[in-house]
């Protein structure tokens, strides 16, 4: 009976091993830029070349930071979600535009509607770099004192919404 | 007649010849960059070819076609032309994307598993190995005859002479 317990209880150790690690998805790379500040830009507006965005001016608020792109699927499938989060102004939703044509972006939110307050454009896709970005859509969500304290990969679910981005807003804005 | 033909081909030659000049100077001018280049090339391609492309993420900087990559290949060229270290350029890449970018992972508390891991178990394969080979040893030399046993081995050997 001895015989075959230790290799059976090897044998599920390493089933063990190989269940966690087939339920983890690759593409979650964890950001090294959590819990540090948003890199600075300044970018044009995506609506008015002219003027300029930049994380300097959403200071003093938690806001989140939503890279999308016209040529992006995914991003379709969180559009829903963006628009709905920011009719009900539970927290301001900036965007930036990466990779991208100024036209066809701003087709894009004419059919499908804009969520965001204003979008910073990234045609040759360096502020990306300096945001890590390598998976659009991505989210940050950046708190009062500017420091990036979560970062969503891919886009944003319902699920993901309420029970990670919403209860960590609704922290930060009390702090 | 004669004179005027030499005096032309002379100033047809000349301008030629100058025309030659020129080009070989504008190749030399040329040159100097190139060779820079090809130690900034160099440096490109050796260190694409430490680090992961984020978006493919089973290929390299080097081997990937994707958009991201080509960005990443062409951020490292003007890096590496600003005369940056091979340290410097990625550790610029791991502030933004973590140590995943490296194929060589650094020998971190996280990553420790990773790098004991294998030799771990073949100590443990090792030590299993020993102590099983000892038990059959012992098994083999302490069983002695049974009475039965020497019996029947005499009696072979009695046959046999």
């Amino acid at each position: 009976m001895k015989r075959f317990l230790v290799p059976l209880v090897l044998f599920f150790i390493v089933v063990g091993f190989l269940a966690v690690g087939l339920n983890l998805d690759p593409r979650e790379v964890p950001s090294p830029l959590v819990g540090k500040p948003a890199p600075m830009f300044s970018l044009p507006r995506l609506d008015d070349p002219e003027k300029v965005i930049s994380p300097k001016d959403m200071l003093g608020q938690v806001w989140l930071f939503n890279v999308w792109a016209s040529w992006c699927g995914a991003c379709k499938d969180e559009h829903p979600i963006l628009m709905a989060l920011s009719k009900s102004g539970v927290v301001p939703v900036y965007g930036m535009d990466y990779k991208d044509t100024r036209q066809e972006a701003l087709q894009w939110l004419e059919h499908g509607g804009n969520p965001y307050i204003a979008s910073a454009m990234d045609m040759d896709g360096r502020v990306g770099i300096d945001y890590g970005v390598y998976g659009v859509p991505e989210t940050y969500v950046i708190d009062k004192s500017g420091v990036i304290a979560y970062k969503q990969i891919g886009a944003i679910t319902e699920d993901v919404l309420r029970n990670k981005i919403l209860p960590l807003v609704k922290g930060l804005q009390t702090q | 007649m004669s004179t005027t033909r030499i005096k032309l081909a002379l100033m047809f030659g000349f301008i030629i010849v100058s025309c030659l000049m020129q080009s070989v100077s504008a190749w030399a001018e040329e040159a100097r960059p190139l060779q820079e280049n090809a130690a900034v090339e160099a440096q490109v391609q050796r260190l694409s070819e430490e680090l992961r492309c984020l978006v493919c993420q089973n290929q390299t900087l080097s081997d990937s076609n994707s958009g991201l990559a080509e960005d990443l290949r062409q951020e490292i060229r003007e890096m590496a032309a600003k005369g940056m270290s091979d340290k410097a350029i990625i550790d610029y890449l791991v502030v933004r994307y973590g140590d995943f970018v490296r194929y060589r992972p650094p020998l971190k508390s996280t990553t420790a598993l990773l790098w004991f891991g294998p030799f771990a178990m073949l100590l443990a394969g090792g030590v299993i190995l020993f102590v099983t080979l000892r038990r059959r040893e012992k098994m083999a030399t302490e069983a002695p005859l049974s009475a039965d046993e020497a019996r029947k081995v005499s009696e072979l050997l009695d046959k046999e002479s």
